[in-house]
């Protein structure tokens, strides 16, 4: 098709609106929060400006913005060594032990610092029971930092009242930047709702970066900011994959659903490396409503089992030694991956239901307790559904389930890209560059810093490091704001300048609405229309692609060379057609431009499953002409560039390199 | 399940600065139709169902109704979202009512501002910026 150009011809030309900054944050969920936090106190005094931009309103923006019932990493009473070896374990064998080291060895001051906040921590009562944030309170219990002794539902798991934690987080965030924007005396530091679509480098060092462009959702405006170094901590990607729920439930995504992959093509759109976007998480949860399992199997002991009633992950199965078999030590270790291959063989052999037995778990617990104590057993089931999938409480009401009489069914996702949870898909970040044994070559100057000079990742979107969860992602926003505070005061004699034409750019980000504007008339239905698409059938599109050709749900997360390369040619043609995108309002552009966003961080992961000689992942993904885990030679990273002037993606192996001893 | 507007208590937030739904909506999906001054959602098929529209609404229009894909009618779940506690009302499909009250937070409200927020904690010293740890936190060694 012909290529269109934007040239305001049918839709309104935008005001531009230019910001002069020195620390960017884009991004307004834990990791963002973090940063501004931690930025404000070493910028201010130094007459640094640190300006945050969201695309959502910050109180409740990021995957937290529903709530958590737990903080899934403090390392209290452990240690650091073992929470990398955990880490290590649960993904295959396959982490930057540096950056986990340096999370692991960080990550509680964050959990201090919300408690100092006001986030309601779960405590332990001179019995042993639990006790909620009010009763710990009442009681005297002291605050963690001073001694006090969480509840742990697993070995890094504390559990928490979590209904209003990113308010609280958010606040604390707003705070600092407050802070610094009243001694510097600047009019506006903190942009809601303001969507970034794409990052540029600097006009006279071509590996630097120094701005980015985005639109307001808002109001008629875009807006250019320039800084000296830039944040990237938006998020992850979901609804790339075709989700099981049809319709309506798609949006009940097991991931926040606006994580539209905007952080791996921020990071694309200037050739950050990436490494390990072959990972990606399919998490077992209740099914449909997609509650969490954690709490359940962790805290109240609950079993899952096959419908009848034997245990699918027993080690005596001709099914795990078959994993073994094919899939090796790592198997052995039974971590989520393999629990999840091992859940989808019962299902495949028409053993489902695969049921939490949560009503056995109660009542064995039940035996322990007095009434009022059982009273709050059944609140603390509740509270884990209400703080952070509420969804799943509504489900249980409407299918009259009491958690206490009857199992729930549990079943595997559609496949979600992140690198916060149990996941580890992002970029190639400098190390801390302190921690003995790790490789020179790890570390470039600044805590994790991408391979783009003052470009700096922190949360979901940086790879070979998971298991950070919400308190993870704040303290890496905290380490990564800390470095580049560093990085621009070790530069004081930059300015950036921007390497694109301005009005080039808002061209570009306008033609959806050029586009829609110009061609609606054409047919009695604005919908459907042979001249452009809509952004929920472009994403539609993407979905059928992903879950078809690179492993989703209909082919139970098989995958090979040859489906790839198929995959990959239809991709081709819908990242050519993101050129037909239209928008008829300032939502339907962000949607345009997220489910671009979700095409590039899709075709990523493509091009390293095909990279990737072996299963790494099985219970995530398989390579039906691969399908077994290969150490000698596959325990590497993989590491992209791609390449936004030629639209291509260059591939290579990175060597392991283990810190930590087994 | 997405979210609704009761036609009857939603007012436009005419009296607020900002509607407030809109405000919050993670996904940009609630919107006013500025003829009638009433709010809806304008993709629901994009709705996570987080509930912070339904807790934020002044007039407590807003309510959840399970995604049609795969939610029987006839329940409900109603926060109340107080200052420093929640409290949940479920009714079954079976018309049975389960309520909780959970705590939110340990500190008022927009307790925390620029003149308190670094409030007893230490200066930076730029003499660590390159090193580990934070202004406020020495990175632990084991």
């Amino acid at each position: 098709m012909e290529k269109e150009t934007c040239t305001f011809s049918y839709c309104q030309k935008p005001e531009v609106v230019v910001v002069d900054t020195d620390f960017l944050i884009i991004g307004g969920g834990m990791a963002a929060c973090g940063a501004a936090f931690e930025a404000a106190r070493w910028a201010t005094p130094k007459g640094l400006k640190v300006t945050m931009v969201d695309k959502a309103a910050t109180d409740r923006s990021g995957a937290v913005a529903m709530g958590l019932s737990a903080i899934n990493t403090y390392i209290g009473e452990n240690k650091v060594e073992d929470y990398v070896r955990y880490v290590r374990a649960d993904l295959m064998g396959i982490i930057r032990e540096d950056l986990v080291f340096d999370l692991g060895r960080h990550v509680d001051n964050s959990v201090h610092m919300f408690e100092e906040w006001g986030l309601p921590i779960w405590k332990k009562s001179d019995d042993g029971w639990s006790l909620d944030g009010f009763q710990a309170r009442d009681q005297g219990k002291p605050k963690l930092k001073d001694g006090g002794v969480p509840c742990r539902s697993g070995k890094w798991q504390i559990m928490i009242n979590g209904e209003s934690y990113k308010v609280i987080v958010a606040e604390a965030g707003k705070a600092a930047l407050e802070y610094n924007r009243k001694a510097l005396n600047i009019p506006q530091n903190h942009f809601e709702r303001v969507f970034i679509v794409k990052l540029i480098k600097d006009a006279k060092e071509p590996d630097r970066v120094a701005g980015a462009v985005g639109f307001s959702v808002r109001e008629n405006k875009v807006y250019v900011f320039k800084a000296k170094a830039i944040l990237n901590a938006s998020g992850g990607a979901v609804n790339v994959f075709r989700p099981r729920s049809t319709r309506e439930g798609q949006g009940r995504a097991w991931y926040p659903v606006w994580n539209s992959g905007s952080g791996y093509y921020l990071g694309m759109s200037v050739g950050a490396e990436m490494t390990m976007m072959e990972n990606r998480f399919v998490p077992a949860r209740f099914k449909d409503g997609y509650g969490p399992v954690g709490a359940w199997f962790l805290f109240f002991k609950a079993k899952a089992t096959d419908a009848l009633g034997a245990d699918y992950c027993a080690k005596d199965t001709a099914e795990f030694q078959d994993a073994v078999k094919k899939y090796g030590k790592w198997a052995e270790a039974l971590g989520t991956a393999i629990r999840n291959h091992l859940m989808m063989q019962a299902m495949k052999q028409g053993r489902g239901p695969i049921l939490m037995n949560t009503h056995t778990a109660m009542q064995e617990l039940a035996k322990q307790m007095d009434a009022k104590r059982l009273k709050h057993l059944e609140a603390e089931a509740w509270e884990d559904f209400l703080d952070m999938c509420i969804s799943q409480a509504g489900l249980w009401a409407a299918t009259n389930t009491e958690p206490d009489k009857s199992p729930s069914e549990i079943m595997p996702t559609e496949p979600y890209l992140l690198g916060s949870h149990a996941g580890c898909a992002g970029f190639w970040v400098s190390g801390p560059g302190d921690i003995p044994g790790a490789p020179a070559e790890w570390f470039w100057g600044y805590n994790r810093m991408s391979t783009v000079k003052g470009l700096f990742m922190a949360g979901d979107i940086v790879g070979a490091s998971g298991h950070k969860f919400s308190s993870g992602s704040h303290a890496e926003g905290r380490i990564a704001a800390k470095a580049a505070i560093a990085f621009i005061l070790d530069n004081p004699n930059y300015t950036p300048e921007l390497a694109a034409n301005i009005d080039e750019l808002v061209a570009e980000m306008y033609l959806p609405f050029e586009i829609y504007e110009k061609y609606k008339t054409y047919s009695t239905d604005p919908t459907v229309n042979p001249y452009y698409i809509r952004p929920n059938m472009y994403q539609a599109r993407l979905q059928k692609i992903a879950d078809e050709y690179f492993g989703g749900i209909s082919t139970w997360y098989m995958t090979s060379k040859t489906m790839i390369e198929e995959g990959l040619r239809k991709l081709q043609l819908l990242k050519e057609d993101a050129a037909r995108l239209a928008a008829s309002n300032l939502h339907e552009l962000l949607r345009c431009w997220e489910n671009y966003h979700r095409a590039l961080s899709l075709e990523a992961h493509a091009r390293h499953i095909l990279f990737r000689e072996e299963s790494r992942y099985p219970g995530y993904y398989y390579r039906g002409d691969f399908d077994f885990v290969d150490d000698n030679n596959w325990r590497a990273f993989v590491n992209s560039v791609y390449d936004p002037a030629t639209d291509t993606f260059t591939l290579k192996k990175v060597p392991y390199v283990q810190i930590i001893p087994d | 399940m997405p979210s609704f507007v009761m036609v009857e208590k939603c007012d436009g937030c005419k009296a607020q600065d900002k509607t407030a739904c809109q405000y919050i909506c993670p996904n940009d999906l609630m919107t006013l139709d500025r003829e009638k001054m009433k709010a809806f959602n304008q993709e629901p098929d994009q709705c996570w169902e987080c509930y912070n529209c339904v807790k934020i609404c002044p007039q407590q229009a807003i309510e959840i109704r399970g995604y049609a894909d795969f939610f029987p009618l006839g329940a409900s779940v109603i926060p109340m979202r107080g200052q420093d506690a929640i409290m949940w009302t479920i009714k079954f499909r079976s018309g049975a009512i389960k309520r909780f009250k959970f705590p939110i937070r340990l500190t008022p409200e927009g307790y925390w501002k620029a003149e308190n927020i670094y409030e007893g904690l230490p200066e930076p010293d730029y003499s660590k910026i390159k090193g580990p740890g934070y202004f406020n936190y020495e990175a632990r060694k084991e």
